[in-house]
């Protein structure tokens, strides 16, 4: 304990985040697993106690079960499936789209100052607004999803995008034009590499809001995958498998943040400033 | 002329999008793309009647209430668990696993536990809106410059002085970071706790002028929506500059040196 102390205590000034610094103490974990089995354990008793009706709350263990006979289903894979295939094509896109144009933009100040006021404005309006157009044009099908997750994902990988073209350093440009080298070339060796770090937090930022807003395209439109399987369940009574159904979401969110956390350790492994990342 | 040029790169393109727009929409007739003209005259119809009180108003008062309320419990459970270390260490796991569950699945659960009531909708709001800010809190107490931190103690500063003069403002940067995330996160919850079950509000109208294909009164929906997001970048960004401000010098200072 006091170890961990006199390294975050040390290193704060710096403005370094040195969690991850390597040797942490196994008794940090043992307590993080006894919150998690604290929480189940509540969870238990509330409505086995009758604080809460079992009915709407079914108890902890109840929920587990009905996961792991989920796990088993084949239906429940697929619904997994769509909600994937809707939320990578969905980011996929929708950094493809971002990437393209925040380079474009971002190269240029002219273009930059006259977008501004447009990405700004266009920026913050919330993507559920499209759902009633979503289901207007595509009707419960995946595109409605896709139509909704683009929307989200883009503006979040883009505005990163254009604080990393910003960033790159004029002496490495212009020595870089002084080499001869042409624009594609700088674009690649030069913007690329010091774009990179602020799009991994881009992408890493849109893949969390990316399943948000497919869950969400799910629930509320219909289009297939998890989402429309737990509104049925509720809809259906099916209170115990529902809730599993939320659990699965929550560890598929885990799954994700560990995923992109480790794309984005893979992809800077080079970089010095991996762990001075922009904080948004 | 510095004021002009300025005002131009701003009103530009937006100025070229309605135009195309115009353009496009003109002579002929699009189902799903009104004119310029039709979607305003809509808007002023629509929104400034009597669903200006009986919809919009109220939708407000749940998304401030909610997040108002989000805030309040994030910090003050931040501060708490981010001053705590074994309870720090007790609960992050868990509030991690909170966290990374997509917020729009809560609906149908909260819907179970209380009912379609205004209640739930706010409850919908702060359940997904606690968790940036609570998390961030953390994360930034737990980041309090050590020397200052040593210096505090030193001089017996203690209690709640330590959380008002030390804790609080050097943890306000990243609990703005956390704000700005549930801001947004708050107005996509109140749209999707109306239109998922719900009589009333902006959610409900917008799906219902679509389910009725009033597409004109259906854009003017979303381009509300749209202006309460802009108003609600704006406002942050106001209150952000205004009590980050000695942040924002400091960072200067320092890239300056």
């Amino acid at each position: 304990m006091s170890s961990d102390a006199v390294a975050s205590g040390g290193s704060a000034p710096g403005g370094g985040r040195s969690r991850r610094s390597g040797h942490k103490l196994p008794v940090k974990q043992l307590l993080g697993v006894v919150g998690i089995i604290g929480f189940l354990g509540t969870w238990e008793l509330i409505p086995r106690l009758g604080i809460v009706d079992e009915r709407y709350l079914p108890p902890a263990s109840e929920v587990i079960a009905a996961l792991a006979l989920d796990f088993g289903l084949a239906a429940f894979w697929v619904s997994v499936g769509e909600t994937m295939k809707a939320w990578f094509l969905g980011l996929a896109i929708a950094v493809a789209l971002a990437v393209l144009l925040g380079f474009i933009i971002g190269s240029s100040s002219f273009l930059r100052k006259a977008t501004n006021s447009t990405v700004e404005f266009l920026r913050p309006i919330p993507s559920v607004a499209l759902i009633p157009l979503a289901v207007l044009l595509f009707g419960v099908k995946i595109e409605s999803s896709l139509m909704l997750i683009t929307y989200a994902a883009f503006w979040q990988v883009l505005i990163q995008v254009l604080y990393g073209v910003a960033d790159v350093d004029m002496v490495a440009n212009n020595t870089a034009k002084t080499y001869g080298l042409g624009w594609m070339a700088r674009i690649r060796y030069v913007v690329f590499p010091t774009a990179l770090p602020y799009l991994m937090t881009g992408v890493r930022l849109a893949a969390t809001v990316a399943l948000v807003l497919a869950i969400t395209a799910e629930l509320v439109i219909g289009s297939p995958g998890l989402g429309r399987e737990i509104a049925l369940a509720q809809s259906g009574g099916a209170i115990s498998g529902m809730y599993a159904l939320v659990l699965a979401t929550g560890l598929i969110g885990v799954l994700i943040n560990v995923l992109m956390r480790f794309i984005e350790k893979k992809t800077l492994s080079w970089h010095s400033s991996v762990r001075s990342e922009v904080i948004v | 002329m510095k004021v002009l040029k300025t005002a131009a790169y701003v009103l530009a393109l937006p100025v070229l999008l309605v135009l195309a727009w115009w353009v496009s929409t003109l002579g002929t007739v699009n189902f799903f793309v009104p004119t310029p003209a039709a979607l305003v005259n809509k808007f002023g119809e629509v929104w400034f009647g009597p669903r200006f009180f009986s919809d919009v108003l109220p939708s407000i008062a749940r998304l401030l209430i909610g997040v108002v309320a989000a805030i309040v419990i994030g910090v003050v459970g931040g501060v708490l668990i981010g001053s705590v270390k074994w309870l720090r260490a007790l609960l992050e796991p868990t509030l991690e696993f909170f966290r990374a569950i997509p917020p729009p699945v809560l609906v149908p659960v909260l819907i179970l536990l209380m009912g379609i009531t205004d209640s739930m909708k706010i409850a919908v709001i702060i359940s997904g809106c606690v968790w940036p800010v609570l998390l961030n809190t953390i994360e930034g107490v737990r980041a309090v410059d050590g020397v200052l931190s040593d210096s505090a103690h030193t001089y017996g500063i203690d209690g709640w002085a330590r959380v008002r003069y030390l804790v609080l403002p050097s943890a306000s940067p990243q609990i703005l970071a956390g704000v700005r995330q549930s801001l947004s996160l708050g107005l996509i919850l109140m749209v999707i706790s109306e239109m998922f079950a719900s009589s009333s509000g902006l959610g409900f109208t917008i799906v219902q002028f679509q389910r009725s294909f009033a597409i004109p009164e259906m854009w003017s929906g979303i381009v509300v929506l749209g202006l309460l997001g802009v108003a609600m970048s704006f406002i942050f960004q106001w209150a952000e500059r205004n009590i980050l401000r000695w942040y924002h010098g400091q960072k200067e200072v320092e890239n300056a040196a």
